[in-house]
């Protein structure tokens, strides 16, 4: 008897075509809008958790020159405050686990005839652990290449398809490269990375000794500042205290009295990405909830149709009711063809909005992520709409007087 | 004695207007008993309509008792009602009343689908019927390509699908021609003959000749009977 009545609905939606598509489009609309939104917040989502465990964890930054108000602008003025003693000072507070050292400017790369502009980072060797950055080929630099200022290079993947190219056929380890004229040994090639949270190509980067490129890269310093501080705390639950160990050692080492403007500032990493990823997240729900207004539209949209549609067939019903229709089956009729509006209007609306989240991750390189969580949903709270707005309509057909519904015109 | 198929006392149905209350049916009664062939005449206007209605329980008296098959119809809930008019009835329609979407054989078997039969069976006895009726050769058809006489004898064989004791017809002939509306009557003969016991509405004397009695309603009220040959025979008193 089901199958009988789901082959009736089917009839009814083939009856009136393009009424029936029109109804559907604003199911097709909004599930394809909630399956998209979703897709681009997740993908976002994602990304920015990505970038986050790639930046290392619970990190703090201690950057040269005083605070400014409105975020990470390089808030470096020309004689960085920092200084690698101070690093050192750092390092024996309780609860630091790494810190190190880093200074950083723009160096011209060349080997044979190519050519490369990129970031060159100064730093130690605990660098690589507090980021927890790995390296695909060769080795890292050691405590004696700081020492005795080496030039030795590590270099980024982007660095490497530029220089070396992308087919991977010379391998970059053991090659000479000049930085700003000064030929550098390749020691090794860095893990690939990705985009930072403010979308940087974290692997457009030189990895040198600290020494070496303050000696000779960016001789312009003072002997031994730095531009910032990578520190490392041991875990989540002491980085509060370790932030406040910071600021106290560094005033009180830079000689600067309560209620002054400090010459340096400290960074939550941590804090600021978590907050980027509460941020994504937030993004995501309101996406898909703006989404969500649109399903609800269709879902009315199907409601005045079926509602025009139980007028329009009173006759039908009052015949149905004559033979021996029960009020349960007229119900169910009815319903079930609002569920099966909504719910292919949901499949078609499942294909669009994955069409679209290809298509937009194809156009912008931006992250999208179908899950299969998210088709779900939008399908659920699709039948779930059909049901929730056939039911008056079906009620409405359900509830005619037999001999009325026949004498209707 | 024999059980009724249908037993009326003092049925009375008005219609609430504006105006007041407007009586159309006023202290019917009327007993049939299984087998009888009625004929139930009258003119215009004088309730036949109201009371076919009321048999086939698609409307409510406003008063009085109507015993269907030893069920007061009063006490019955909805569903038993509907499972009433599934089973127990077949309804015939002046206008026919086909689903036009429906092929002739999907109309057909509808009833069944309330009835809860299965696809083959359904399928089955619905192509049964319309042999019967004479109109194998039309099973895919819809009702918008048949005559008017061809789409009652659908709506006959709609009506017999259920296998009910009861056949009601308000006016079956009304919309047809002298020599079809003689064809459906005889459809509705040997259906009587089978025992179906048969109510019918109708204007015309020669249809209503073909039935064992004739029922004459004016202003709302039952003026002639010609008595129930059966109810007779058996010595039950009729009223
Ligand atoms: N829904 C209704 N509301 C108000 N009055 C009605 C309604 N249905 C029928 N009537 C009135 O009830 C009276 C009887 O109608 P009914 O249809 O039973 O007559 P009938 O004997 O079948 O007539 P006909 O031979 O023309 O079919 C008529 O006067 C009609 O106007
Ligand atoms: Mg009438």
């Amino acid at each position: 008897m089901f199958s009988a009545m789901l082959g009736e609905a089917w009839h009814a939606m083939g009856a009136n075509r393009l009424r029936t598509f029109l109804t559907m489009l604003g199911m097709v609309i909004g599930v394809g809008a909630v399956v998209l939104m979703m897709a681009i917040g997740q993908g976002a989502e994602a990304s920015v958790k990505r970038s986050i465990s790639a930046m290392g964890s619970h990190l703090f930054v201690v950057l040269s020159g005083p605070p400014r108000m409105g975020g990470a602008r390089t808030a470096t003025g020309n004689a960085p405050s920092l200084n690698v003693r101070d690093a050192n000072a750092i390092s024996e507070l309780y609860g630091v686990m790494g810190v190190a050292p880093v200074t950083m400017g723009k160096g011209q790369v060349v080997y044979a005839s190519n050519n490369w502009n990129t970031d060159v980072i100064g730093t130690t060797a605990e660098y690589m652990d507090i980021r927890g950055w790995g390296l695909s080929a060769g080795y890292a630099f050691s405590a004696s290449d700081t020492r005795s200022a080496t030039r030795v290079a590590l270099l980024g993947k982007t660095v490497v398809q530029n220089l070396f190219g992308d087919d991977g056929e010379v391998d970059p380890v053991g090659k000479t490269i000049r930085i700003n004229q000064r030929p550098f040994v390749v020691l090794g090639v860095l893990d690939s990375k990705g985009q930072t949270l403010d979308g940087r190509d974290q692997d457009d980067t030189i990895i040198v000794p600290l020494t070496t490129a303050q000696r000779k890269l960016f001789g312009n310093q003072l002997p031994g500042t730095v531009r910032q501080i990578m520190v490392q705390a041991e875990s989540d639950n002491v980085m509060s205290m370790v932030e406040e160990a910071l600021n106290s050692l560094l005033n009180q080492r830079h000689n600067i009295r309560e209620g002054a403007d400090s010459d340096f500032s400290v960074r939550n990493l941590t804090a600021i990405a978590n907050s980027a990823a509460e941020t994504a997240r937030t993004m995501s729900l309101l996406l898909g909830a703006i989404a969500s207004v649109s399903l609800l539209v269709g879902g009315i949209g199907i409601m005045n149709i079926m509602l025009v549609s139980v007028t329009e067939r009173t006759r039908e019903i009052g015949i149905r009711m004559a033979i021996g229709a029960r009020e349960r089956d007229i119900l169910m009729q009815f319903l079930l063809e609002a569920i099966m509006i909504s719910i292919v209007g949901c499949l078609i609306g499942i294909v669009i909005g994955v069409t679209g989240a290809v298509l937009v991750s194809v156009f912008t390189q931006a992250e999208v992520i179908v899950s299969s969580a998210s088709v779900l949903i939008a399908f659920s709270v699709a039948a779930s709409i059909g049901v929730f707005f056939g039911f008056y309509p079906a009620r409405k057909a359900a509830r005619l007087n037999p001999i009325e519904a026949l004498r209707y015109q | 004695m024999q059980a009724s198929v249908i037993e009326v006392k003092h049925l009375y149905k008005a219609y609430r207007s504006a105006a007041g209350d407007f009586p159309v049916l006023k202290d019917v009664n009327l007993q049939v008993l299984p087998g009888d062939y009625v004929a139930i005449m009258g003119p215009s206007g004088s309730g036949k309509s109201t009371f076919m209605n009321i048999l086939g329980c698609l409307d409510m008296p406003t008063a009085g008792s109507y015993v269907l098959d030893g069920y007061a119809v009063a006490t019955m809930a909805a569903d038993q009602v509907a499972k009433v008019r599934n089973q127990t009835i077949g309804f015939v329609f002046q206008g026919f009343n086909l689903l036009a979407r429906a092929s002739l054989l999907d109309n057909v078997a509808l009833p069944l689908v309330y009835a809860g039969v299965s696809k083959e069976e359904r399928h089955t006895r619905a192509r049964l019927l319309l042999e019967k009726v004479g109109l194998s050769k039309h099973l895919d058809s819809h009702p918008n390509q048949i005559s008017g006489g061809q789409q009652q004898r659908v709506a006959i064989a709609r009506a017999l699908v259920n296998q009910p004791r009861l056949i009601l017809a308000d006016e079956p002939t009304g919309n047809l021609d002298s020599t079809t509306s003689e064809e459906i009557m005889a459809i509705f003969d040997g259906l009587n003959q089978e025992g179906i016991t048969i109510v019918l509405v109708t204007h015309e004397t020669d249809i209503a000749e073909h039935a064992k009695r004739q029922v004459r309603f004016l202003d709302g009220c039952i003026v002639q009977d010609t008595g129930a040959a059966i109810a007779k025979a058996s010595g039950v008193d009729h009223v």
